[in-house]
């Protein structure tokens, strides 16, 4: 059967009209216990920031979960690392999930092609094949130019047995590339403060995944 | 959660799967739109598997939205000018279920061809009754429905004498990050398609003829506003159950 999926076009030069929030940085408020910031630049393949991108993430909240129905976990009571049952509820939420997390996090470049979201860390994941996937949020870059979304991860960079076993990670076998990936404390910042760019093109182009 | 703790809850985990729309997505490199020259990835992309990070995703709900945000044409102190129409259709996935309750985002040009952002600086009248901005939730069977004004076509850059036919910019989510979509809705029988570098990125003819609404009387209101349907098709999934720890 022919897929009939209606086709992607570019967001354009004027997405700043219909999309950025006021809280859309922000998947937690900013003072929230264990906050961290995760913030960077987007480049093109000239090296030049894009000033006219979204960033968008999606993740698991720090116990590994997700406030979703698919979320298979969501309808088994299971233990978490503090020894509770996690208890679910009808929309997959756990007990577990922190009050005021919502696990999406939107942000529109600035004039210099710079983005910040305010989250708390993911917890790991496991794999349905009894692996796990080291802490990770899915990241979605829109942008005039870009007739498609381009999609990537972000990992952390103090979690390297993690990233060692995760298999997302290991299917990238050239170093360097897997290290586009990986966010790198932010020079200067405190604990908690992360630098993650993406560039879009070149010869240190981030690595893009197909979904 | 400890490794340990993870790997315990990780037993027969039965996650969805979406189909991977081959030739339907444009490629994004296109020699015809000048803007993707420096911006498109080199590099193929790297597969990902669908796990739980992407057959979840944000379930944007009803405290993002107020019935006044589908109404484009009553947000300011007067009317704005313009065609008033009616563009209403359905959110489904590729296996024909509506997608209920799924947040969409539109944005647009008034209907001089002029977007009320300081970028555009095409010389049209702005409309202070426009702002071009609106929302809505889908129903329980995927429908929505929004009244606005027809957009004007408007010039730009990419090519001597290049203008894009009118269109309005949709933001859809569906229930997974898999599904997340941003596209544009066109106008039936626009002479402008032929020229238009991005309506023609997409490579297949019957692909890009789904981005067109169709008019429809049965939608048209009696000395009010034109009718528009508009039906958005997602991926669609299947469920396949995933065995931890087999073949060990």
């Amino acid at each position: 059967m022919t897929s009939q999926v209606t086709p992607s076009q570019t967001v354009g030069p004027f997405l700043a009209i219909g999309l950025p929030w006021p809280d859309g940085p922000f998947v937690v408020p900013e003072r929230t216990p264990g906050a961290i910031s995760i913030a960077g630049r987007v480049l093109d393949g000239a090296g030049d920031p894009v000033s006219d991108a979204l960033v968008e993430t999606w993740q698991a909240d720090p116990a590994g979960r997700f406030a979703h129905p698919d979320d298979p976990r969501g309808t088994t009571s299971t233990a978490d690392s503090t020894g509770t049952a996690a208890t679910a509820d009808p929309t997959g939420a756990t007990a577990s999930t922190p009050a005021g997390f919502r696990g999406f996090g939107r942000c529109p470049t600035d004039e210099t092609g710079r983005y910040r979201i305010v989250t708390l860390r993911p917890g790991p994941l496991p794999c349905p094949d009894g692996g796990l996937e080291a802490p990770h949020l899915d990241v979605s870059v829109f942008a005039r130019g870009l007739l498609d979304r381009v999609v990537t991860r972000i990992y952390f960079p103090d979690e390297a047995q993690a990233n060692a076993a995760d298999p997302v990670l290991a299917s990238i076998t050239d170093s360097e590339r897997r290290a586009t990936l990986i966010a790198v404390a932010q020079p200067g910042g405190k604990a908690g403060e992360f630098r993650f760019d993406i560039r879009l093109q070149g010869s240190r182009e981030t690595v893009f995944f197909d979904v | 959660m400890t490794a340990e703790g993870a790997k315990a809850a990780s037993g027969g985990l039965v996650l969805p799967h979406y189909e991977r729309p081959v030739g339907v997505h444009p490629p994004l490199h296109s020699a015809a739109y000048r803007s993707s020259a420096l911006r498109a990835p080199n590099r193929p992309p790297t597969p990902l598997p669908q796990w739980l990070t992407e057959v979840t995703g944000p379930l944007l709900g009803a405290d993002r939205v107020t019935a006044a945000d589908a109404d484009l044409t009553r947000r300011h102190a007067a009317e704005p000018l313009g065609e008033r129409i009616i563009v209403t259709g359905r959110v489904i996935d590729s296996d024909g279920r509506g997608v209920p309750d799924t947040l969409i985002e539109i944005w647009q040009a008034n209907a001089a061809g002029r977007y009320a952002h300081r970028v555009d600086d095409h010389p049209a009248p702005l409309d202070p009754n426009f702002d071009g901005a609106g929302r809505c939730l889908t129903d329980s069977d995927g429908r929505y429905r929004f009244v606005t004004i027809k957009p004007g076509a408007y010039p730009w850059k990419n090519h001597l004498n290049a203008w894009r036919p009118a269109h309005i910019h949709f933001s859809l989510f569906g229930r997974a990050f898999t599904q997340r979509l941003i596209t544009q809705m066109y106008f039936p029988g626009d002479p402008l398609f032929a020229q238009d570098p991005i309506f023609n990125s997409v490579p297949d003819p019957q692909a890009r003829e789904r981005l067109i609404a169709r008019f429809d009387l049965g939608v048209t209101e009696p000395d009010w506003a034109l009718g528009f349907v508009w039906d958005i098709v997602l991926r669609g999934r299947d469920s396949t159950v995933f065995e931890s720890g087999e073949g060990r």
